[in-house]
This record gives C-alpha cells, structure tokens and sequence, in this order.
C-alpha cells in the first residue's frame, strides 16, 4: 500500500504540518511525496530527505504557482491510480485542495484526522472537538487531510528518496492569483511553535498586543489570537486560534484575556500545559488552565517582562 | 445573476453538545438548532448583492430532515426570494450534498454559489470545494471579501500566512469564512413576509442522486478531559512554577 501526500514547502524549508502529514501517512505503508509549484529544487532535495519518504514526485512548472486549487487538484487526480491514500496536511492548501481532488474520484473525503485505527478507519474531531468520531471509509481510494497537532512530525532529515520528475497538467483558465497580502514575522510559526502567547478581547486594542512581544520574543513563542480579537482589527486573520483558525498544540499556551469559548478552545485544548490570564475568575479558560491567574493583564504583562527577564 | 446558496440546520454554536452514553452519536433531541453561521454569512453576502443590483435572485436551499425548511425560512427573512427543501431520510455527507447541488445547479443555472467554508457539525470544510469539482468551475475558498465586476469575481481568501486575492471566472463557487461580513438580524416585517415566499420540496431521487454514506460512523467519543489547574497568586509564582514544575521554559 502506497500513500501520496501533498507537501506545503516554503523554499528549501518543508513545512512541519507537512512531515506531521507524512508521520501519519507512514501508519499506513510506504509514503511518497509530492512537491508541486515552480522553481523548486531545493524543496525537493528537502523532501527526499524526510525521515520514512521513500519516493519525492516532484512538479516543477508555473502551473503551480501559488497552489492555485484546480490545477493541483488535476495534478494529484492523474497521480491516484498508483496511491491508494492520498493526504495532505489540513492548512489552506489542504483544505482547498483536497475536497476537489475526492470529489473528481467519487471519493467521500475524511478531513482532519486525529488518529489512524487501519486503513479504512480514522478518528476525527466534529463540533468543535467536543465528540471525537470514529469512522470507517468504503472509498477504494480515501482522499485525508491530517490534522498536523495530533501527529508528531517526521524529522527533517535522515531520509533518501529518490526524486522522479513528473508531467504537469494543464494550468487554469478559470483562476488565476492576482496578489498576496502575507504577515511577516521573525517568531515561529503559530502550527510549529513550542510556545505559543495569545490574546483575546481583552487586550482592547492592537496596540496592546505590544506588551506581549517581548513576553513572546522572552519564550521563543509565536502570537496567536482569539477570534474576537482578530474580528477586532487588533492582529491579522492569520492569528485566529480556534474551530475556524489554526489548532495548535504546543508545550505551552498562555491565554491572556480570553474568555475561553468552545471555538477557541477547539483549537488549543490539547496543548501540553495550558496557562490562562483573566480579570474574571469565573472565566471558563481556567476550567482547562493548569495554571490560572485571576489578574488584571495590564498589571500582569509587565509583571511577567520583568520576571522573564530576571533569570 | 442567479445565486443558490445552501444552508445547514445545525446544532446552535452555543450549545456545549454531549456525546450520547451509548457512543453512538452526540445527543441533539431537545437541542437547540440553528443555521449554521457561516451560512449566514453566505445569505447576507449573497442579498447584499442583490440589494446592490448585481444579483437578481437569491435562493436558499437545505437538505436533510423536514425541519430543515425553518433554516430555509430563517435565509427567507434575511432577504432570500424562494427555498428548495432536499428531503432525506439517509445522512447527507458533503459528497451527497455536492452531487444534490449539482442537480440543482443544472437545473436552476445560477451564475454564483456561496456555501460556508465548515459546518460547525461535521466540521468538514469540504463541500463547497466538492461542488466546484462536480461543476468544473472555479473556486473562492475562505473568502472575507468578494467583488463581482463584469464576468469575473474576485476573491480575498483567508490563508495560513495572511490573505491572497484571486480573479475568478464566473460561474464560480465561493466559499464565506467568518469575515466576509456580518449578518443582519432578520426584522419582524420581513419574517412575516418570508411566510409566503415559496419552498419547493424533492428528495434526492429526483435529482437522481444516490445519497447513500460513503463513512460509516462506528463510534463517538468524549475527547479526552483536561482537569482544571490550580490558581497561582502571583505572576512570581507562575513563572516559579512554569519553570521548576511544568519545566516548560
Ligand atoms: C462559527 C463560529 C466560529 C468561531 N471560531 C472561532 C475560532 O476559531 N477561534 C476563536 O477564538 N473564536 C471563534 N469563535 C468566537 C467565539 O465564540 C468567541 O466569541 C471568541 O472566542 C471570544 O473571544 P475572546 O475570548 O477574546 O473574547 P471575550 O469572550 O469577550 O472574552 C474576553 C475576556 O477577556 C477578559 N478581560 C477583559 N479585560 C481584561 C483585563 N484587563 N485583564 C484580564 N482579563 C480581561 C474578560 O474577563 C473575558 O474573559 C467562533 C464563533 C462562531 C460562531
Ligand atoms: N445538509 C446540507 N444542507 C445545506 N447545505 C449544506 C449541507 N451540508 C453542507 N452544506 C453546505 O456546505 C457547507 C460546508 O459544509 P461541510 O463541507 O460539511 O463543512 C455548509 O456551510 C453549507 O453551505
């Protein structure tokens, strides 16, 4: 049994949602690869050295740029017959990916798997994370995406896959990419850090978010927000932890100012230790903090700068 | 320009939902239902457009238990024209619900269709994605912002890294993720009105679709239970304790 997994990669660099997509992949046999988009050597040589891959297809053309969803889609469909699972990591591309791909097979898709039972059957999160469901596919082909927190990622190296070129599809008439508005940051990437700081309504504006940055630079952390927060203006979209923003599962989440709703607790409750700052002791985020903090977070923020930087 | 937009009935995202004793499901008797709230975006965004001119009709479409007619209602007095009702007595997975949209689509030729990006049941985010394959039309996944100009759209998606913006040929299909808009509040007069706008009803074989699940539900479970911590009293003593007890910096 032979499984294709569809890798986000940022230069040389093959993101970690992406090697946690090839460790549950590897529950199910051999794995190989897919690199798709333009100019793309060195995510390549990156991808044939992923610990467990065994096989890096790789689709090198402008078709691909910008993971435009049709054309990836055709590329993946023309790849099916020899992969009998097909997987990606549930980030944008996945996600926008991988329901085309199924519904060109005739394939009822299985989205965000927590856990790999056999071949046919994986477990899920539905509401929100509050039921974990077991399911059982009688697809011939199953089309999966992987939720990347569940899974310890594959290490980056130790692999040697061979690198087999293959023929691109037709590039789209319907869609084309026009511009990309990208967050920049020095910090780690919210999926892929130890540590993670977020900040809720309670911070009032995005100028406040500032007393978390050096808090977050202290840890090595990224910056994550509650939805609220994010609807606000205070920080961009791309911090929204939650149900509908990214699930997270770090060493250590501190919660600041967030009331701890079912939505965004969908997206952080598996963290290793859980850390919550609230003015309001009844907030339901202490109901899952292992350490809670009744405080006002403008007295605590510089409390906790100045208690980081002593030792 | 025709928009179709389906709504999910789905259990109220306020509702804390319990995972049934036997683990064959989660209980939904005597649970409060609502549509589902990217849905709602979906309606707002699709009758803002046609309050704008740019759309000539809006229609509402659920599938699944009879009930699913009051979601319908609820689109109808937020603005939308008429409903069609897909009555089934089987599950719809997101695999069915595209191939009943499909039907519909040929049928009813609209130049537009808005779905949510997830159902906040099934958590799948798949459907809309589903129908643009079908269609072989393109797609506008986790739009926040729409504009239609001519015979093209324009799309901003919510991405991992931030937005992107993509031109679109029409017809084509988009997704609404929380963003887009916010939905109004549907007012007394127009809850009235939306009693006697028409809701066609079908079943799935009437759209010739075999709607039968591909997933087999084998058991539910509660996720595992986090136990509530303790409260520190200082920021002193969490950080003490975050590095001598948890050892996590
Ligand atoms: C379909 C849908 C999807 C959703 N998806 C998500 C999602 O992915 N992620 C997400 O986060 N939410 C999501 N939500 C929204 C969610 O329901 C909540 O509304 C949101 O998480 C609330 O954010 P918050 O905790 O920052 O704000 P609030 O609930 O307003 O909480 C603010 C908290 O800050 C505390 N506070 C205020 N001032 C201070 C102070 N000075 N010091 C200390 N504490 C203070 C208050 O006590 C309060 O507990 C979704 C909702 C829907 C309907
Ligand atoms: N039974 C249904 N009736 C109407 N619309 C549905 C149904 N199931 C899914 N949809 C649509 O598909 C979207 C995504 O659902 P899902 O792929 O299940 O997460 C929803 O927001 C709805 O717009």
């Amino acid at each position: 049994m032979t499984s294709l997994v569809l890798l986000d990669f940022e230069g040389s660099e093959i993101k970690q949602p992406s090697r946690s997509a090839v460790a549950a992949a590897l529950k199910l046999g051999e794995v190989h690869v897919l690199v798709a988009g333009h100019g793309i050597d060195a995510a390549a040589t990156a991808a044939s050295q992923l610990a467990g891959v065994t096989k890096v297809h790789k689709a090198d053309s402008p078709v691909y740029d910008h993971s435009l969803a049709e054309p990836l889609a055709d590329l993946l469909v023309s790849m099916a017959g020899h992969h009998d699972h097909l997987l990606a990591a549930s980030t944008a591309t996945g996600k926008n990916v991988m329901p085309r791909v199924a519904a060109l097979l005739d394939v009822q898709p299985i989205s965000d798997i927590a856990e790999v039972i056999d071949a046919d059957t994986f477990i899920r999160p539905i509401y929100a994370g509050n039921a974990m469901a077991t399911v059982k596919s009688s697809d011939a082909k199953k089309v999966i995406t992987v939720r990347a927190a569940s899974f310890d990622p594959v290490e980056a190296t130790g692999g040697s896959a061979v690198i087999e070129d293959v023929a691109a599809t037709a590039a789209s008439t319907m869609s084309k990419f026009v511009s990309a508005e990208l967050s920049k940051s020095e910090r780690p990437e919210l999926t892929a850090a130890r540590i993670v700081v977020s900040g809720g309504r309670g911070m009032q504006n995005g100028d406040n978010f500032k007393l978390i940055d050096p808090i977050a630079d202290k840890l090595g952390a990224a910056v994550g927000a509650s939805r609220a927060a994010v609807d606000a203006g205070f920080v961009p979209n791309d911090y929204q932890v939650g149900q509908t923003g990214k699930i997270v599962a770090p060493d250590l989440y501190v919660a600041i100012g967030i009331s701890g709703a079912i939505q965004h607790l969908a997206g952080m409750k598996d963290s290793k230790v859980i850390v919550a700052i609230n003015k309001d002791e009844d907030a339901p985020i202490f109901q899952v903090a292992d350490y809670g903090l009744v405080q006002d977070l403008f007295t605590a923020l510089p409390e906790l700068k100045a208690e980081l930087e002593k030792a | 320009m025709k928009i179709l937009v389906p709504v999910k009935r789905v259990v109220d995202y306020n509702v804390k939902v319990r995972v049934k004793a036997d683990g064959t499901g989660v209980e939904t008797s005597g649970v409060k239902m609502s549509m589902n709230p990217f849905d709602e975006i979906s309606i707002e965004e699709a009758v803002r457009l046609k309050e704008k001119g740019v759309a000539t009709e809006v229609i509402a479409v659920s599938m699944g238990v009879a009930a699913c007619a009051e979601t319908i209602r609820t689109a109808l007095a937020m603005g939308a024209d008429r409903g069609i009702l897909v009555e089934s007595a089987v599950e719809l997975q997101p695999l069915a619900v595209a191939k009943l949209m499909k039907a519909l689509v040929d049928k009813e030729q609209p130049q537009l269709v808005i779905l949510g990006k997830q159902a906040i049941d099934d958590d799948m985010n798949a459907t809309g994605q589903m129908l643009a394959a079908l269609l072989g039309w393109p797609q506008g996944t986790f739009a926040s912002k729409i504009e239609i100009s001519g015979d093209g759209i324009s799309v901003t998606r919510e991405i991992d890294g931030g937005l992107e913006t993509l031109a679109l040929t029409l017809p084509a299909i988009v997704t609404s993720d929380l963003r887009l808009n916010e939905p109004r509040y549907a007012s007394l007069p127009n809850i009235m009105k939306a009693r006697k706008k028409p809701i066609e009803t079908m079943k799935p074989e009437d759209l010739g679709v075999d709607p039968t699940p591909r997933l087999t539900l084998v058991s539910v479970a509660e996720p595992p239970k986090r136990q509530a911590g303790k409260k520190v009293g200082s920021v002193a003593e969490l950080v003490s304790k975050l590095r001598t007890e948890a050892k996590v910096i």
